[in-house]
């Protein structure tokens, strides 16, 4: 290529201490690209939605919208999916337990329910949170850890006044009904907390205990499942296991309330949000 | 340039066809063999079989990306080993480092796809349109029936070899048989036809029309080579303290002195770049070595000593034009820069080979559940969850026995089983929960972290692999 003598180019006429600059045309390569995304703008706002007006854009020839893809997308899944949610409709959940591929699909459903509805009160992690919503991962379950009851309980809820099927069961205020008195309280408190290690046999508070908690609590404070009332010899205590925690649960009750999910997921849902909770370490 | 202000000149030059002429020699020789193999590997390999027993695929060379694995005849590399594969690109990128300091633009003259592909393309033009002066009498005639007979076959020929490379390209991606099949059936997925066509479209564009503009403009290597090469780096030149003053015909007899070049523009007419080596280095210059070959020829012809063109370095061109002998070619190659760059290369490769071979067809990977770090059994048992990332890296299916060691008492469980031992698929990968748990009372329940090494031991083969994590208790 031949040496170009740029002195005598013209230039813009803008000066910076000495520094001028050329008047050149763009290249040739970058014109034609700058007039073909020109080309393609108009194509495409013909082609997409693109002009707002009054009330709503134009819908583009091609009819493509980004929530319709989406709602594809979805039906695609589940239109693959149906074969699988099918034999869970189908299958019982003990059967589910024991088939590895409907056990590996219900986990996966029934996670991404978990993280949906579940999650807001349970935690992510479905730890719960003391004092208000009860650790799945461990053994101790108020209503049962079997696969069947974990469904009944997700399925019609806790205390849950608008399902008929729901959970019932409701442990006296003894001290804000006035059955016993806050020494009655203090005995049998005593006397719940020595559950878990030695019972304090022979004291007021046995005597107490066996009057006013045991048809629910049992004699042995085992705890009753169907009836939703905890085991008070373990070492977990929802609402607390120190005596002045004890001492509030006594006085004035406890009842944690859960929602009844049969009418907001679908069977098949709900089945794979029992699978999943029962296989996250704390299933009986 | 005497520049009109009024009228801008013209800045942006079109191309000049370059229509490189027919030569004989051993650099072209050479030229031929290396294209040979080179098309050859790149058409051949997805074919070759290789036996990996009845769960894995039986082709020797694979980029399985939907199953995240990479075959090469005997070694297969999951997509978690893939530092593998940043190896062997360092191990390229010094390569040509090395290359490039001892022998100049060497990739760019031979071996680069971009000069091999446009050697087989001229070749076809050459072939169908006859040699430089028959195309450039062509270039300049109007079209007419033959003008476009010739064209169209070139092109037709040059757009099937367009296709078998890009159909040759999909073949390293699938299994090659079913998707030749599958191909012509109209059975493949989308993106293979996608790049099928791509690829047919670039060798088509790149390898008939742009050509040596690749190289000018597109290739950044071009650039980068002027920092790799030094004055001891063998290169094509031309000995013009020889050669000059050129003149010819009459004009020769009348000169006096005159130097060996005859001007017969043999170097420049076979350039496939079309550039004049006469003017000394230049960017566009890929050292294909063709310029050699057409000057040789003529050196023999007119009875003077070969290599008026030749590869040699700017270090002995100062040697040579100041009468001393030039450094025998291996102690241009063999210096402490190529020795530094070879051990660099070397010792890479040695890391990769020994890290193939200590490799083990087991493995695991351990992530602690730090969601809720720890809980509470009913007994008061303090138990952590983990996952477990459990590999199979062999051909048969295979079971996992888990196991752990600790200073402190601690038991290990798989969760939804009382068993120790986990079953894992071929060439699967499992991810297990497991439970590890620390009686009420010890020391583990109830202090802040406790190492814990878990094991995983591969019944069969007895392999062991093993991963350190913590155990944590209440505080």
């Amino acid at each position: 290529m031949a040496k170009r003598d740029d002195d005598d180019y013209p230039t813009t006429g803008h000066e910076w201490d000495g520094i001028r600059e050329y008047d050149k045309p763009m290249p040739r390569w970058w014109v034609w690209c700058f007039y073909a995304t020109i080309v393609f703008a108009i194509g495409y706002t013909i082609a997409y939605p693109a002009w707002p007006g009054i009330t709503g854009a134009t819908q583009g020839v091609l009819g493509y919208s980004t929530r319709g893809a989406v709602a594809e997308d979805i039906a695609r899944y589940e239109a693959q999916n149906a074969g699988l949610i099918s034999q869970i409709n189908e299958t019982e959940l003990s059967t589910i337990l024991e088939t590895p591929e409907l056990l590996q699909f219900a986990n996966a459903g029934g996670a991404a329910v978990f993280r949906n509805n579940c999650s807001q009160c349970h935690g992510a992690g479905a730890a719960g949170a003391m004092g208000y919503y009860p650790n799945l991962l461990d053994d101790d379950w108020l209503w049962g850890g079997e696969v069947e009851q974990i469904h009944q309980t997700i399925a019609h809820g806790i205390r849950w006044d608008e399902d008929w099927d729901t959970r019932l069961s409701m442990m006296p205020a003894f001290g804000v009904d006035g059955i016993l008195n806050d020494a009655e309280i203090e005995a049998v408190a005593d006397y719940v907390i020595s559950l878990s290690s030695s019972p304090a046999a022979g004291t007021l508070g046995e005597t107490l205990y066996l009057d006013n908690c045991a048809a629910c609590h049992m004699d042995n404070g085992m705890g009753e499942v169907e009836l939703g009332a905890p085991n008070l010899t373990d070492a977990i205590w929802l609402y607390g296991g120190d005596k002045a925690s004890v001492v509030e649960t006594i006085t004035y009750s406890r009842a944690g309330v859960m929602p009844a999910w049969a009418d907001r997921l679908s069977e098949a849902e709900v089945k794979q949000v029992a699978v999943y909770v029962h296989s996250l370490g704390g299933g009986q | 340039m005497s520049a009109d202000t009024s009228q801008p000149p013209k800045l942006f030059e079109a191309r000049e066809p370059i229509f490189p002429k027919r030569v004989s020699g051993a650099f072209r020789r050479f030229k031929w063999w290396i294209m040979a193999v080179t098309l050859g590997i790149y058409y051949l390999t997805p074919w070759i079989r290789w036996d990996r027993g009845p769960n894995l695929p039986d082709q020797a060379v694979l980029v399985d990306l939907a199953n995240r694995r990479f075959y090469f005849f005997m070694i297969e590399i999951w997509s978690h080993e893939f530092y593998f594969v940043a190896g062997l690109l360092i191990m390229a990128g010094l390569g040509l480092f090395l290359f490039t300091s001892a022998l100049g633009r060497v990739w760019c003259g031979y071996a680069c796809p971009q000069t091999v592909w446009t050697d087989l393309f001229i070749l076809v033009e050459r072939w169908i349109e006859g040699d430089r002066n028959a195309r450039i009498r062509l270039w300049r005639q109007k079209y007419d029936l033959r003008k476009w007979r010739l064209r169209l076959t070139k092109w037709f020929v040059w757009l099937m070899i367009a296709v078998a490379t890009g159909g040759a390209w999909v073949f390293y991606f699938a299994d090659a048989p079913t998707l030749l099949v599958d191909l012509f059936t109209g059975q493949a997925a989308f993106v293979a036809y996608a790049s099928v066509a791509v690829l047919t479209a670039t060798t088509f564009v790149f390898g008939g029309f742009m050509r040596e503009q690749i190289c000018i403009y597109a290739c950044p290597w071009p650039r980068i080579q002027a920092a790799m090469m030094d004055e001891e780096t063998i290169t094509v030149a031309y000995r013009d303290w020889r050669g000059e003053p050129r003149s010819h015909g009459k004009k020769r007899d009348a000169t006096e002195p005159h130097g060996d070049c005859i001007d017969c523009n043999a170097c420049v007419a076979v350039c496939p770049m079309g550039i004049d080596i006469r003017d000394g280095q230049q960017m566009e210059c890929i050292t294909c070595a063709l310029c050699i070959d057409a000057c040789d020829e003529i050196m023999d012809k007119i009875g003077k000593p070969r290599g008026l063109i030749d590869y040699c370095t700017l270090g002995d061109e100062v040697r040579e034009r100041a009468g001393e002998k030039p450094i025998p070619a291996w102690k241009h190659i063999i210096r402490p820069r190529t020795i530094l760059y070879t051990v660099l290369w070397a010792g890479i490769g040695i890391a990769l080979i020994v890290g193939l071979f200590i490799r083990s067809d087991i493995e695991m990977t351990v992530s602690p559940i730090r969601n809720p770090t720890f809980i509470t059994l009913s007994d008061g048992t303090v138990r952590n969850a983990y996952d477990v990332r459990l590999r199979n890296k062999t051909g048969d299916n295979r079971d996992f026995r888990l196991s752990l060691t600790s200073e402190a008492p601690l038991r290990i469980r798989v969760s939804g089983t009382d068993l120790l031992s986990v079953p894992v698929a071929a060439n699967e990968t499992r991810v297990q929960r497991i439970f590890i748990e620390a009686k009420p009372g010890t020391d583990a329940a109830e202090t802040h972290a406790t190492d814990v090494t878990i094991w995983v031991e591969d019944l069969g083969s007895r392999e062991r692999d093993s991963v350190e994590t913590l155990f944590n208790g209440r505080n």
